[in-house]
């Protein structure tokens, strides 16, 4: 199938063009020079013309999204839709199910999204659910760190091996990245402990949360991985953690060669000053400040959204403490020999001083980094809040007025303590393009993702706006609203949303990585390996595997090693 | 002859993982490691079969049963779709679609047993893990209302009491407290037996949560217990490294229910503030964890969903098959992989047999005699494949190792052909 998308202002940072007057092509899912007169032609007058959005860390799948949605009953009950003849029903606020995730981020004209943290043992049931989740493609993080096979390699010093290991993990179980969340300190969890600092012992594998930082670190680049490590840093949630947050990108920066080697997610969690909740403040200067100075750091925001958000992430002893700070249910679930997720409903109040401190940290974040390739747009949905909220942060990042109108809402003493009020930065759709799809699509290294340029996938976002006319910082109700509902959202080249209904469904790509390891090597790995899943686990090592059958719509990346 | 390992036993919600079957002729010779369940399981699936599909007890072709139950399902107002916690997730997939497409009510025998685990759970949360993490490090187990040794045989030796793990090597390293109305096999084995009252569950968690919290009870007695016994209990689940608590129908099902699991939840959360402690539900039918499963991503809810709507609307009490049956709103049912028959109330069942019934089973059972289609499927795990979920949430994928019967399908193949005719029917 052919299509033209005629006239629309196209933001398309990976090429450069910034906000040209053009016509894109495409033929069979794919961008083209150009296409025949049988071509359907989308009129694109006067709107503008994104890549299809791409999202780096969203809780979409898996176990922990599912106990999310199997929690909180009360947070379905008002947010449905009925069946229609094109798309299954629609249910569930901050933790809605499978097809309303994806018809929701395709409304929003994003076409990718990754799952931020699979526990390998439940990875079969995070492929179920992404098999069930439509229009998207996807692909999963499988969580690592504090996996006993990884940190019993790690602490003898057998680098290679555990190599091997990652490696055939990602085959094994059709991942993307290495995901690390809070190491050591999960593993810890298993007896209710946790660690403080990146230099605490973690018992009995004689290893510290910096050594297993640096040995992952190490071995996504001998393995070649398109993204970097992924991590959710020790000690989130509390205050002073800024510190911890900066000593880990710091742990690194030798190991770096000029391109990003870490990316540290929902930096909001993780960005606090003061060494209580009553002297809390923002990091985000000083974190800002690291990551302006160094560029081997990318991070994503974990901006807070004042309303509903479902808390779940794979640090057991921070979901632990948050229970207990709260009082409201509380999920924890550990995974034998690899790890942990608590879930804990929560809601974030503007008048209440902490929720309305994180609230400026992760604008303060997006707004004091200079290079908008180093810093994405995330809620770490649904913590901070979900997706569908993006178009409001959007908007607070392109209006100073939309943020003041917050501002004098939110609790005096957090906005007293804000440097937010005095910075006067706002975002264009050229770096809103950058945060929200090109620079993601590049730090996954998705070579044909983020961007419009010949063969590229047709991912594609028209919203109905006209950026030339536009003034964002005063109309941003205007740009949100537009954002809220593509006009046209194509995806692989088929027209799925139209004025912001559904009119196509079916399923995307799910991509994983492929890395290429020495025969010998694996053998001996696997032969040790299958030694230590009878001890640790309950489940056969040939059991354990995923098949690439039990995938809806299987899509390898193979991968080079340097092993 | 042939030998498939590592294979996941269908029979209960333990799914152990690696049975050995010979294969001969297309058929089950002979089973290892199994437990007593799964050696008769695997080798006599073939009695009772049901061949060919029925409609009102004369044997017709699959196409004509096929339509007929299209039928049913697309002239009903208000069909109920039940059972499905002996088949593969695939296959409550499917169903889920059609229960949707008609507007029906989707729910799972998950609402006669372990509902209000999950009914608990949504109102308290609940600290939970997967079997290994107890196989691996806990140092005290107890059996709450649940009796393994028959129930679930291999659960004790290969993820609880007598497992040997990376930190806790075997039984000699744990404790093992049984809490039961009567002094089951399993109990036999503990090195604690508490016997209490019946229905008295509720009154005991929490009298072990105030001493937990508080050290000392006024009371001289709670739930048939002496006071200074629940003392020394709470003592001790506060000085292990890492507990468990597994649980039955003896908790969920004895007065309180729902409220039974809101006190141990409430226990183990205050257990936490000093040690590691987490709860595990003993599911029964092999795959009734992974009906709650995709149940819940696909429509928000674990089980008892209402699509009159055309969305989903959530009501246990209400929108429980068992509540709909016996309320007799629902004109018609197609029962997957499950015999309400042979356990409903009697309210229910007589109105079961008033509507048409299809069912989908390998086997003859009381409910396909009361059937007005009756379509034979394959045995899921044994001559179909498919994914399943284990008492603890992990998945597993279910191995074919031999074919079913000539003509015969699987769950999700039958379902899909519905479906496909019923979406030609229903626009
Ligand atoms: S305990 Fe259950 S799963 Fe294990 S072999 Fe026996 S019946 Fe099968």
């Amino acid at each position: 199938m052919e299509l033209l998308i005629k006239n629309g202002y196209v933001y398309d940072p990976i090429n450069e063009i910034n906000g040209e007057k053009m016509d894109i092509a495409v033929k069979d899912g794919k961008i083209v020079e150009s296409v025949s007169s049988d071509a359907k032609v989308i009129d694109a007058t006067n709107m503008l013309v994104m890549p299809g959005g791409v999202d780096i860390h969203s809780h979409i799948a898996g176990s922990k999204v599912n106990s999310g949605r199997i929690l909180r009953p009360e947070d379905h009950y008002k947010d449905v839709k009925p069946r229609t003849a094109i798309t299954r029903a629609e249910v569930g606020h901050t933790v809605p199910s499978t097809y309303t995730i994806g018809y929701r981020y395709a409304r929003l004209g994003y076409t990718t999204v990754i799952e931020a943290a699979s526990p390998p043992l439940k990875t079969r049931h995070t492929h179920e659910e992404l098999n069930d989740i439509p229009l998207i493609d996807k692909s999963c993080y499988l969580v690592l760190d504090n996996n006993w096979i990884v940190l019993d390699y790690l602490s003898q010093g057998e680098i290679d091996k555990c190599a091997a290991f990652i490696g055939w993990i990602f085959k094994a179980l059709k991942g993307y990245a290495i995901k690390i969340v809070n190491p050591g300190g999960v593993e810890l969890w298993g007896w209710g402990k946790n660690v403080e600092s990146l230099d605490d012992q973690v018992p009995p594998f004689d290893i510290t949360p910096r050594e297993i930082i640096r040995g992952l670190c190490k071995i996504n680049k001998m393995l070649n991985l398109p993204h970097t490590i992924h991590l959710h840093t020790n000690n989130l949630g509390k205050p002073g953690n800024y510190r911890t947050t900066i000593e880990t990108m710091d742990t690194v920066s030798d190991l770096a060669d000029g391109k990003p080697n870490i990316h540290i997610t929902h930096v909001q969690f993780c960005g606090y000053g003061g060494d209580s909740w009553i002297t809390l403040r923002s990091g985000a200067p000083e974190i800002a400040k690291y990551v302006n100075n160094h560029n081997h750091v990318t991070i994503d925001l974990g901006q807070v959204v004042f309303g509903d958000a479902t808390t779940m992430t794979g640090d057991g002893p921070f979901q632990f403490i948050l229970q207990n700070l709260t009082g409201n249910k509380w999920k924890n679930a550990d995974v034998e020999a690899e790890g942990s997720a608590g879930i804990v409903p929560y809601k974030y109040k503007r008048k209440n001083f902490v929720n309305a401190v994180q609230w400026t940290i992760g604008l303060e974040l997006a707004l004091l980094i200079k290079d908008p390739w180093r810093v994405f747009l995330t809620t770490d949905h649904p913590n901070a809040g979900t997706f569908m909220k993006y178009p409001r942060v959007i908007t607070w990042l392109m209006s100073k007025v939309a943020r003041e109108k917050v501002l004098n809402k939110i609790n005096k003493r957090a906005k007293k303590r804000s440097t937010l009020p005095s910075i006067d930065r706002e975002y264009t759709f050229y770096e809103i393009a950058i945060i929200t799809r090109a620079a993601t699509a590049k730090a996954l290294n998705l070579a044909n993702k983020g961007h419009l340029g010949v063969g590229a996938d047709a991912d594609i976002a028209i919203y109905n706006i006209n950026p030339m006319e536009i003034d964002p910082s005063k109309e941003y109700k205007k740009v949100r609203r537009a954002l809220k509902r593509a006009a046209y959202t194509i995806k692989g080249g088929e027209i799925i949303v139209k004025d912001g209904e559904i009119v196509k469904s079916f399923i995307g790509e799910t991509f994983w990585v492929k890395p290429a390891i020495p025969e010998d090597l694996e053998k001996d790995m696997l032969r040790e390996v299958s030694e230590k899943f009878k001890e640790y686990y309950t489940v056969s090592l040939e059991n354990y595997i995923i098949g690439e059958n039990e995938l809806a719509s299987s899509k390898p990346i193979a991968v080079k090693t340097n092993l | 002859m042939k030998t498939v390992r590592n294979v996941v036993c269908p029979f209960c919600g333990s799914l152990c993982d690696d049975i050995e079957v010979d294969i001969e002729d297309n058929r089950v010779v002979k089973v290892r490691k199994g437990c007593a369940i799964s050696a008769t399981k695997f080798t006599k699936y073939n009695e009772e079969r049901i061949y060919k599909p029925r409609i009102d007890g004369r044997e017709v072709s699959l196409e004509e049963a096929i339509n007929e139950a299209v039928e049913i399902l697309a002239n009903a107002k208000y069909p109920a779709l039940y059972g499905w916690s002996c088949t593969s997730t695939e296959a409550i997939n499917i169903g889920i679609e059609i229960a949707e497409l008609v507007g029906g009510v989707m729910d799972n025998t998950a609402s006669v047993c372990h509902g209000p685990t999950i009914l608990g759970e949504q109102d308290a949360g609940i600290s939970t893990c997967t079997l290994g993490q107890v196989k691996n490090r806990a140092e005290l187990i107890i059996y709450w209302g649940c009796n393994p040794a028959h129930a679930h045989p291999r659960h004790m030796a290969r993820y609880s009491a007598a497992s040997r793990g990376r930190f806790v090597k075997g039984r000699k390293e744990r404790t093992v407290i049984v809490v039961d109305v009567r002094k089951t096999h399993t109990a036999k084995t503990a090195d604690i037996f508490i016997q209490i009252k019946p229905n008295s569950d509720f009154e005991l968690l929490t009298a072990l949560r105030w001493a937990v919290k508080n050290g000392e009870l006024e009371q001289e007695e709670i739930a048939g217990i002496p006071a200074e016994k629940i003392e020394e209990l709470a003592d001790m689940l506060i000085s292990c490294r890492f507990g468990a608590l597994f649980f039955g129908l003896g908790l969920t099902m004895s007065a309180g229910k729902a409220r039974n699991i809101e006190a141990a939840v409430n226990l183990v959360r205050e257990l936490n503030n000093y040690t590691k402690f987490v709860m595990v539900p003993m599911r029964g039918h092999f795959n009734v964890t992974g009906a709650n499963e995709v149940m819940a991503w696909a429509t928000g809810f674990p089980f008892a969903v209402d699509f009159s709507r055309g969305y989903p609307f959530y009501n246990p009490g209400d929108t429980t098959f068992v509540d709909v049956l016996t309320r007799g709103d629902c004109d018609a049912a197609l029962i997957v992989a499950s015999d309400p028959v042979s356990g409903f109330p009697a309210e229910a069942i007589r109105n079961l047999a008033k509507i048409p019934v299809i069912t989908l089973d390998p086997h003859e059972t009381l409910t396909t005699m009361i059937s007005k289609v009756v379509i034979p499927t394959a045995v899921v795990g044994i001559e179909a494949e498919g994914s399943a979920y284990r008492m603890d949430a992990v998945p597993l994928r279910l191995k074919k190792l031999v074919e079913p019967p000539p003509g015969i399908l699987s769950d999700e193949e039958v379902l899909k052909m519905i479906l496909k005719k019923l979406k030609e029917r229903v626009k």
